[in-house]
Protein backbone atom coordinates (compact mmCIF):
# COMPACT_ATOMS: atom_id res chain seq x y z
CA UNK A 1 0.00 0.00 0.00
CA UNK A 2 1.40 3.26 -0.85
CA UNK A 3 2.31 5.54 1.65
CA UNK A 4 1.15 9.00 2.46
CA UNK A 5 3.63 12.41 3.38
CA UNK A 6 1.84 13.42 6.60
CA UNK A 7 3.06 16.94 8.73
CA UNK A 8 1.59 17.79 12.67
CA UNK A 9 3.00 19.72 15.65
CA UNK A 10 3.56 17.09 18.28
CA UNK A 11 4.73 19.19 21.15
CA UNK A 12 5.40 21.96 19.30
CA UNK A 13 7.48 20.97 17.27
CA UNK A 14 6.85 20.50 13.16
CA UNK A 15 7.41 16.47 12.53
CA UNK A 16 6.70 14.80 9.71
CA UNK A 17 6.49 11.02 8.13
CA UNK A 18 5.94 8.33 5.30
CA UNK A 19 2.82 6.30 6.90
CA UNK A 20 0.37 3.78 5.35
CA UNK A 21 -3.15 5.17 5.61
CA UNK A 22 -3.84 1.93 7.91
CA UNK A 23 -1.21 3.21 10.54
CA UNK A 24 -2.71 4.06 13.55
CA UNK A 25 -1.68 7.68 15.19
CA UNK A 26 -0.60 5.91 18.35
CA UNK A 27 2.01 3.78 16.27
CA UNK A 28 2.97 6.96 14.43
CA UNK A 29 3.66 8.56 17.68
CA UNK A 30 5.73 5.36 19.25
CA UNK A 31 7.33 4.33 16.51
CA UNK A 32 8.26 6.80 13.91
CA UNK A 33 8.33 9.37 16.33
CA UNK A 34 9.69 7.33 19.12
CA UNK A 35 7.66 9.32 21.90
CA UNK A 36 6.64 5.94 23.86
CA UNK A 37 5.54 7.80 26.69
CA UNK A 38 2.15 7.40 25.23
CA UNK A 39 1.21 4.22 26.07
CA UNK A 40 -1.09 1.27 24.55
CA UNK A 41 -3.22 -0.80 26.65
CA UNK A 42 -6.26 -2.27 25.66
CA UNK A 43 -6.30 -1.24 22.05
CA UNK A 44 -10.15 -1.69 21.66
CA UNK A 45 -11.01 2.10 22.58
CA UNK A 46 -11.82 1.28 26.13
CA UNK A 47 -9.08 1.97 28.51
CA UNK A 48 -7.73 5.39 27.92
CA UNK A 49 -3.72 4.77 28.13
CA UNK A 50 -2.72 6.22 24.52
CA UNK A 51 -4.88 9.49 25.21
CA UNK A 52 -3.42 12.61 23.84
CA UNK A 53 -4.76 15.91 23.22
CA UNK A 54 -5.40 17.27 19.68
CA UNK A 55 -6.54 20.20 18.85
CA UNK A 56 -7.96 20.81 22.43
CA UNK A 57 -9.39 17.59 22.10
CA UNK A 58 -8.57 14.15 24.53
CA UNK A 59 -8.67 11.32 21.94
CA UNK A 60 -7.86 7.83 22.18
CA UNK A 61 -5.09 7.52 19.64
CA UNK A 62 -5.42 4.13 18.90
CA UNK A 63 -8.69 4.75 17.28
CA UNK A 64 -7.65 7.43 14.60
CA UNK A 65 -5.72 6.93 11.95
CA UNK A 66 -2.26 8.88 11.58
CA UNK A 67 -3.29 10.51 8.03
CA UNK A 68 -6.11 11.96 10.02
CA UNK A 69 -4.04 14.21 11.96
CA UNK A 70 -2.52 15.64 9.12
CA UNK A 71 -2.18 19.20 9.88
CA UNK A 72 -2.94 19.23 14.01
CA UNK A 73 -1.53 20.50 16.70
CA UNK A 74 -0.82 17.36 19.23
CA UNK A 75 0.58 16.87 22.98
CA UNK A 76 1.91 14.17 24.24
CA UNK A 77 3.30 13.38 28.02
CA UNK A 78 6.52 14.48 26.67
CA UNK A 79 4.97 17.47 26.04
CA UNK A 80 3.58 18.47 29.45
CA UNK A 81 6.06 19.74 31.87
CA UNK A 82 6.83 23.30 31.82
CA UNK A 83 8.91 25.06 29.98
CA UNK A 84 12.11 25.19 32.62
CA UNK A 85 11.44 21.57 32.79
CA UNK A 86 9.86 21.45 35.76
CA UNK A 87 7.11 19.40 36.90
CA UNK A 88 3.15 20.52 35.66
CA UNK A 89 0.82 20.93 38.07
CA UNK A 90 -0.63 17.98 37.34
CA UNK A 91 2.36 15.79 37.43
CA UNK A 92 3.45 17.02 40.87
CA UNK A 93 -0.37 16.83 41.94
CA UNK A 94 0.44 12.72 40.54
CA UNK A 95 3.72 12.70 42.24
CA UNK A 96 2.73 15.04 46.12
CA UNK A 97 -1.02 12.32 45.93
CA UNK A 98 0.79 9.14 45.05
CA UNK A 99 -1.68 9.33 41.73
CA UNK A 100 0.14 6.03 40.13
CA UNK A 101 1.60 2.98 41.54
CA UNK A 102 2.43 1.01 38.16
CA UNK A 103 2.05 4.32 36.19
CA UNK A 104 0.99 2.69 33.19
CA UNK A 105 -2.21 4.57 32.84
CA UNK A 106 -0.64 7.62 33.91
CA UNK A 107 0.05 9.44 30.76
CA UNK A 108 -3.10 8.89 29.64
CA UNK A 109 -5.05 9.97 33.00
CA UNK A 110 -2.58 13.15 33.06
CA UNK A 111 -3.47 14.13 29.51
CA UNK A 112 -7.16 13.85 30.29
CA UNK A 113 -6.91 15.63 33.65
CA UNK A 114 -5.13 18.56 31.92
CA UNK A 115 -8.15 19.12 28.71
CA UNK A 116 -10.89 18.82 31.72
CA UNK A 117 -8.92 21.55 33.69
CA UNK A 118 -9.10 24.11 30.90
CA UNK A 119 -12.51 22.95 29.90
CA UNK A 120 -13.36 23.05 34.12
CA UNK A 121 -11.07 24.66 36.06
CA UNK A 122 -12.84 24.38 39.53
CA UNK A 123 -14.94 20.61 38.98
CA UNK A 124 -16.49 18.90 41.25
CA UNK A 125 -15.31 15.41 42.55
CA UNK A 126 -17.98 13.93 40.91
CA UNK A 127 -17.14 16.04 37.49
CA UNK A 128 -13.27 14.68 37.78
CA UNK A 129 -14.58 10.96 38.26
CA UNK A 130 -16.75 11.37 35.32
CA UNK A 131 -14.05 13.59 33.57
CA UNK A 132 -11.86 10.65 33.94
CA UNK A 133 -14.11 7.60 32.92
CA UNK A 134 -12.85 6.42 29.93
CA UNK A 135 -9.32 5.82 31.52
CA UNK A 136 -8.89 2.64 33.18
CA UNK A 137 -6.55 2.34 36.49
CA UNK A 138 -6.24 -1.08 37.86
CA UNK A 139 -3.99 -0.18 40.74
CA UNK A 140 -5.01 2.92 42.73
CA UNK A 141 -8.00 2.50 43.19
CA UNK A 142 -9.00 5.74 41.25
CA UNK A 143 -8.80 7.51 44.81
CA UNK A 144 -5.51 9.14 44.76
CA UNK A 145 -6.03 9.81 41.24
CA UNK A 146 -8.96 11.93 42.01
CA UNK A 147 -6.55 13.68 44.41
CA UNK A 148 -4.14 14.21 42.53
CA UNK A 149 -5.97 16.30 39.60
CA UNK A 150 -7.90 17.95 42.87
CA UNK A 151 -4.40 19.08 44.12
CA UNK A 152 -3.65 20.40 40.38
CA UNK A 153 -6.59 21.88 40.34
CA UNK A 154 -6.05 23.86 43.62
CA UNK A 155 -2.52 24.89 42.44
CA UNK A 156 -3.77 26.34 39.33
CA UNK A 157 -6.41 28.21 40.96
CA UNK A 158 -3.89 29.55 43.54
CA UNK A 159 -5.59 28.14 46.24
CA UNK A 160 -4.50 26.08 49.21
CA UNK A 161 -5.37 22.36 48.56
CA UNK A 162 -7.23 20.49 51.23
CA UNK A 163 -7.58 16.86 51.09
CA UNK A 164 -11.28 15.44 51.79
CA UNK A 165 -11.50 13.18 55.02
CA UNK A 166 -12.24 9.68 53.91
CA UNK B 1 -4.78 -5.08 16.02
CA UNK B 2 -3.83 -3.17 12.51
CA UNK B 3 -6.45 -3.10 10.77
CA UNK B 4 -6.36 -4.15 7.07
CA UNK B 5 -4.97 -2.29 4.06
CA UNK B 6 -7.26 0.46 2.44
CA UNK B 7 -7.05 3.53 0.23
CA UNK B 8 -8.13 6.79 1.93
CA UNK B 9 -9.95 9.28 0.48
CA UNK B 10 -10.28 13.18 2.01
CA UNK B 11 -13.22 14.85 -0.27
CA UNK B 12 -14.00 18.33 0.69
CA UNK B 13 -17.73 18.64 -0.73
CA UNK B 14 -20.47 16.50 -0.42
CA UNK B 15 -20.83 15.92 -3.95
CA UNK B 16 -17.46 14.57 -3.96
CA UNK B 17 -17.90 12.62 -1.00
CA UNK B 18 -21.24 11.01 -2.46
CA UNK B 19 -19.56 10.54 -5.80
CA UNK B 20 -16.35 9.22 -4.44
CA UNK B 21 -18.69 6.69 -2.47
CA UNK B 22 -21.08 5.59 -5.66
CA UNK B 23 -18.02 4.91 -7.67
CA UNK B 24 -15.94 3.02 -5.37
CA UNK B 25 -18.72 0.91 -4.67
CA UNK B 26 -19.45 -1.64 -2.13
CA UNK B 27 -16.25 -1.70 -0.77
CA UNK B 28 -16.02 1.97 0.25
CA UNK B 29 -17.31 2.94 3.79
CA UNK B 30 -17.58 6.62 4.90
CA UNK B 31 -15.57 7.47 8.09
CA UNK B 32 -17.00 10.38 10.61
CA UNK B 33 -15.90 9.89 14.26
CA UNK B 34 -14.59 6.03 13.28
CA UNK B 35 -15.31 4.89 17.25
CA UNK B 36 -17.76 2.32 15.83
CA UNK B 37 -15.81 1.59 12.17
CA UNK B 38 -12.00 1.64 13.50
CA UNK B 39 -12.99 -0.88 15.87
CA UNK B 40 -14.12 -3.41 13.90
CA UNK B 41 -11.73 -2.39 11.32
CA UNK B 42 -8.88 -3.65 13.96
CA UNK B 43 -10.95 -6.89 14.58
CA UNK B 44 -10.39 -7.46 10.87
CA UNK B 45 -14.57 -7.75 11.30
CA UNK B 46 -14.83 -4.81 8.64
CA UNK B 47 -12.10 -4.35 5.74
CA UNK B 48 -13.45 -1.62 3.29
CA UNK B 49 -10.94 -1.29 0.62
CA UNK B 50 -11.51 2.45 0.24
CA UNK B 51 -11.95 4.91 3.28
CA UNK B 52 -14.02 8.15 2.72
CA UNK B 53 -13.11 10.39 5.25
CA UNK B 54 -15.49 13.17 5.78
CA UNK B 55 -13.61 15.36 8.50
CA UNK B 56 -12.60 17.45 5.11
CA UNK B 57 -16.26 17.99 4.00
CA UNK B 58 -17.32 21.77 4.75
CA UNK B 59 -21.27 22.21 5.89
CA UNK B 60 -21.75 18.63 7.64
CA UNK B 61 -21.21 20.29 10.80
CA UNK B 62 -23.39 22.66 12.98
CA UNK B 63 -26.75 23.36 15.17
CA UNK B 64 -29.57 25.82 13.78
CA UNK B 65 -32.90 26.37 15.11
CA UNK B 66 -35.21 27.99 12.31
CA UNK B 67 -38.70 28.01 14.31
CA UNK B 68 -39.89 24.70 15.34
CA UNK B 69 -37.24 22.94 13.65
CA UNK B 70 -33.76 22.24 14.81
CA UNK B 71 -31.01 20.71 12.32
CA UNK B 72 -28.10 19.19 13.41
CA UNK B 73 -25.27 18.24 10.69
CA UNK B 74 -24.16 14.84 10.50
CA UNK B 75 -20.75 15.21 11.50
CA UNK B 76 -21.44 17.22 15.22
CA UNK B 77 -19.49 15.24 17.43
CA UNK B 78 -21.44 14.37 20.86
CA UNK B 79 -19.01 16.70 22.76
CA UNK B 80 -20.37 19.80 20.57
CA UNK B 81 -24.33 18.46 21.39
CA UNK B 82 -23.20 18.78 25.05
CA UNK B 83 -21.64 22.24 24.73
CA UNK B 84 -24.19 23.51 23.02
CA UNK B 85 -26.80 26.02 24.68
CA UNK B 86 -28.90 25.51 21.75
CA UNK B 87 -29.86 22.04 22.59
CA UNK B 88 -29.52 21.92 26.32
CA UNK B 89 -32.64 24.76 25.82
CA UNK B 90 -34.77 23.02 23.21
CA UNK B 91 -33.57 19.27 23.30
CA UNK B 92 -32.32 18.87 26.54
CA UNK B 93 -33.05 14.55 26.62
CA UNK B 94 -30.45 15.07 23.68
CA UNK B 95 -27.75 16.17 26.28
CA UNK B 96 -29.22 13.50 29.17
CA UNK B 97 -28.40 10.78 25.82
CA UNK B 98 -25.47 12.02 24.74
CA UNK B 99 -23.98 12.19 28.06
CA UNK B 100 -24.93 8.45 28.75
CA UNK B 101 -22.94 7.66 25.46
CA UNK B 102 -19.27 6.01 25.77
CA UNK B 103 -16.82 8.00 27.46
CA UNK B 104 -15.27 11.46 27.25
CA UNK B 105 -12.43 10.48 24.71
CA UNK B 106 -15.04 8.90 22.19
CA UNK B 107 -17.72 11.87 22.59
CA UNK B 108 -15.25 14.24 21.17
CA UNK B 109 -14.84 12.12 18.26
CA UNK B 110 -18.06 10.13 17.96
CA UNK B 111 -20.71 11.85 15.75
CA UNK B 112 -24.61 11.92 16.22
CA UNK B 113 -24.59 10.80 11.90
CA UNK B 114 -22.41 8.09 12.62
CA UNK B 115 -24.05 7.09 15.91
CA UNK B 116 -27.89 6.92 13.62
CA UNK B 117 -26.13 5.84 10.33
CA UNK B 118 -24.59 2.66 11.45
CA UNK B 119 -27.85 0.68 12.35
CA UNK B 120 -25.86 -1.01 15.29
CA UNK B 121 -29.07 -1.56 17.33
CA UNK B 122 -26.96 -0.65 20.94
CA UNK B 123 -26.81 3.10 20.01
CA UNK B 124 -28.44 5.51 21.75
CA UNK B 125 -29.71 8.15 19.32
CA UNK B 126 -31.57 5.72 17.22
CA UNK B 127 -34.09 5.28 19.32
CA UNK B 128 -34.42 9.23 20.42
CA UNK B 129 -34.84 10.21 16.91
CA UNK B 130 -37.74 8.00 16.80
CA UNK B 131 -39.18 9.39 19.81
CA UNK B 132 -38.62 12.76 18.86
CA UNK B 133 -40.08 12.29 14.97
CA UNK B 134 -36.86 13.25 13.52
CA UNK B 135 -36.31 12.72 10.21
CA UNK B 136 -32.75 12.05 7.95
CA UNK B 137 -31.46 14.10 4.96
CA UNK B 138 -29.31 11.21 2.63
CA UNK B 139 -27.91 12.67 -0.06
CA UNK B 140 -26.53 10.37 -3.09
CA UNK B 141 -26.12 10.86 -6.45
CA UNK B 142 -29.34 11.04 -7.83
CA UNK B 143 -30.75 14.05 -5.34
CA UNK B 144 -31.26 14.18 -1.94
CA UNK B 145 -34.47 12.70 0.04
CA UNK B 146 -35.62 12.68 3.54
CA UNK B 147 -36.63 9.64 5.43
CA UNK B 148 -38.37 9.49 9.00
CA UNK B 149 -36.21 7.93 11.62
CA UNK B 150 -39.14 5.52 12.26
CA UNK B 151 -39.10 4.10 9.10
CA UNK B 152 -35.01 3.92 8.74
CA UNK B 153 -33.61 1.17 10.19
CA UNK B 154 -34.52 -2.24 8.81
CA UNK B 155 -32.56 -4.95 11.13
CA UNK B 156 -29.29 -4.64 12.88
CA UNK B 157 -26.51 -2.82 10.65
CA UNK B 158 -29.27 -2.58 7.75
CA UNK B 159 -30.89 0.58 7.04
CA UNK B 160 -32.68 2.25 4.39
CA UNK B 161 -29.37 3.94 2.83
CA UNK B 162 -28.77 2.79 -0.74
CA UNK B 163 -25.25 2.70 -1.99
CA UNK B 164 -23.34 5.35 -2.17
CA UNK B 165 -25.35 7.43 -0.29
CA UNK B 166 -24.73 9.42 2.87
CA UNK B 167 -26.61 10.90 6.05
CA UNK B 168 -25.80 14.50 6.02
CA UNK B 169 -28.27 16.21 8.71
CA UNK B 170 -30.76 15.52 10.68
CA UNK B 171 -33.99 17.40 11.76
CA UNK B 172 -35.84 17.47 14.85
CA UNK B 173 -39.02 18.93 15.10
CA UNK B 174 -38.56 20.74 18.55
CA UNK B 175 -41.11 19.63 21.34
CA UNK B 176 -43.61 21.69 23.17
CA UNK B 177 -42.67 24.42 25.44
CA UNK B 178 -42.61 22.31 29.05
CA UNK B 179 -42.76 18.79 28.11
CA UNK B 180 -41.59 16.71 30.07
CA UNK B 181 -38.45 14.24 28.98
CA UNK B 182 -35.97 11.50 30.54
CA UNK B 183 -33.73 8.84 28.86
CA UNK B 184 -33.20 6.25 31.41
CA UNK B 185 -30.39 3.44 30.49
CA UNK B 186 -29.33 0.62 32.51
CA UNK B 187 -25.33 -0.43 31.56
CA UNK B 188 -22.74 -2.55 33.23
CA UNK B 189 -20.35 0.46 33.38
CA UNK B 190 -19.10 3.29 31.53
CA UNK B 191 -18.56 2.97 27.93
CA UNK B 192 -21.05 0.22 28.16
CA UNK B 193 -24.01 -0.19 25.05
CA UNK B 194 -27.62 -0.81 27.17
CA UNK B 195 -28.82 -3.30 28.75
CA UNK B 196 -31.57 -1.90 28.09
CA UNK B 197 -32.99 1.85 27.61
CA UNK B 198 -36.52 3.52 27.21
CA UNK B 199 -36.92 7.49 26.38
CA UNK B 200 -39.47 9.42 27.27
CA UNK B 201 -41.63 12.26 26.04
CA UNK B 202 -44.57 13.41 26.80
CA UNK B 203 -46.60 16.85 28.19
CA UNK B 204 -49.16 16.68 30.68
CA UNK B 205 -52.53 19.05 31.63
CA UNK B 206 -54.13 18.76 34.80
CA UNK B 207 -52.14 16.22 35.95
CA UNK B 208 -52.59 13.84 33.74
CA UNK B 209 -50.78 12.76 30.45
CA UNK B 210 -51.87 14.44 27.16
CA UNK B 211 -49.38 13.16 24.39
CA UNK B 212 -46.20 11.11 24.89
CA UNK B 213 -43.76 8.71 23.09
CA UNK B 214 -41.96 6.11 23.99
CA UNK B 215 -38.81 4.65 22.73
CA UNK B 216 -37.18 1.46 22.92
CA UNK B 217 -32.60 0.95 22.80
CA UNK B 218 -31.05 -1.93 22.08
CA UNK B 219 -34.11 -4.32 23.43
CA UNK B 220 -34.58 -5.54 19.62
CA UNK B 221 -32.42 -5.90 16.34
CA UNK B 222 -33.96 -2.25 15.65
CA UNK B 223 -34.55 0.41 17.49
CA UNK B 224 -38.81 0.25 18.69
CA UNK B 225 -41.18 2.79 19.19
CA UNK B 226 -43.52 1.27 21.61
CA UNK B 227 -47.08 2.27 20.78
CA UNK B 228 -49.52 0.91 22.63
CA UNK B 229 -47.75 1.28 26.07
CA UNK B 230 -47.73 5.26 24.78
CA UNK B 231 -51.50 4.88 24.14
CA UNK B 232 -51.98 3.23 27.66
CA UNK B 233 -50.24 6.16 29.82
CA UNK B 234 -52.45 8.78 27.90
CA UNK B 235 -55.15 11.03 29.79
CA UNK B 236 -53.64 9.18 33.00
CA UNK B 237 -52.02 10.54 36.18
CA UNK B 238 -49.68 7.51 35.50
CA UNK B 239 -50.76 5.62 38.59
CA UNK B 240 -49.17 2.59 39.53
CA UNK B 241 -51.76 -0.13 37.96
CA UNK B 242 -51.33 2.55 34.40
CA UNK B 243 -47.42 1.84 35.10
CA UNK B 244 -47.31 -1.63 35.00
CA UNK B 245 -49.65 -2.03 32.26
CA UNK B 246 -47.49 0.64 30.18
CA UNK B 247 -44.16 -2.04 31.36
CA UNK B 248 -45.74 -4.87 29.96
CA UNK B 249 -47.08 -3.11 27.08
CA UNK B 250 -43.47 -2.25 26.12
CA UNK B 251 -41.67 -5.67 27.31
CA UNK B 252 -44.53 -6.96 24.67
CA UNK B 253 -42.80 -5.47 21.78
CA UNK B 254 -39.13 -6.75 23.24
CA UNK B 255 -37.19 -9.01 21.94
CA UNK B 256 -33.71 -8.65 23.02
CA UNK B 257 -30.10 -10.88 22.03
CA UNK B 258 -29.13 -12.88 25.06
CA UNK B 259 -25.44 -11.43 25.34
CA UNK B 260 -23.22 -11.15 28.57
CA UNK B 261 -25.69 -8.06 29.58
CA UNK B 262 -28.23 -11.25 30.62
CA UNK B 263 -30.46 -13.26 29.17
CA UNK B 264 -33.63 -12.41 27.03
CA UNK B 265 -35.94 -12.16 30.38
CA UNK B 266 -33.63 -10.09 32.41
CA UNK B 267 -33.42 -7.85 29.60
CA UNK B 268 -37.20 -7.77 28.91
CA UNK B 269 -37.54 -7.17 32.61
CA UNK B 270 -34.90 -4.10 33.23
CA UNK B 271 -36.19 -2.73 29.60
CA UNK B 272 -39.81 -2.51 31.67
CA UNK B 273 -38.23 -1.46 34.42
CA UNK B 274 -36.27 1.48 32.01
CA UNK B 275 -39.50 2.68 30.53
CA UNK B 276 -41.20 3.01 33.77
CA UNK B 277 -38.37 5.37 35.38
CA UNK B 278 -38.56 7.11 32.14
CA UNK B 279 -42.11 7.66 32.56
CA UNK B 280 -41.96 8.80 36.25
CA UNK B 281 -39.07 11.30 35.70
CA UNK B 282 -40.97 12.77 31.87
CA UNK B 283 -44.05 13.49 33.96
CA UNK B 284 -41.97 14.83 37.30
CA UNK B 285 -40.35 17.12 34.65
CA UNK B 286 -43.35 18.35 32.51
CA UNK B 287 -44.85 21.41 33.97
Amino acid sequence: MAKTHVTMKVNGAEVEGLVEPRTLLVHFIRENLLLTGTHIGCETTHCGACTVDIDGMSVKSCTMFAVQAQGSDIMTIEGVANADGTLSALQEGFRMMHGLQCGFCTPGMILRAQRLLQENPRPSEAEIRMGISGNICRCTGYQNIVKAIQYAAAKINAVEFQEAAE
Amino acid sequence: MIPGPFSYHRPATVADAVKLLSTLGDEARPLAGGHSLVPMMKLRLATPEHLVDLHGVAGLKGISRDGGKITIGAMTTQHELLASDEIGKSLPILHETAALIADPQVRYRGTIGGNVANGDPGNDMPALMMTLGASYRLEGASGARDIAAAEFYQGAYFTALEPGELLTSISIPAPAAGHGYAYEKLKRKVGDYATAAAAVVLTMAGGKVASCTIGLTNLHETPLLAEAAAKTVIGTSLDPATLKKAAAAAEAIMSPAADARGPVEYRKHVGGIMVTRALQLAAARAS
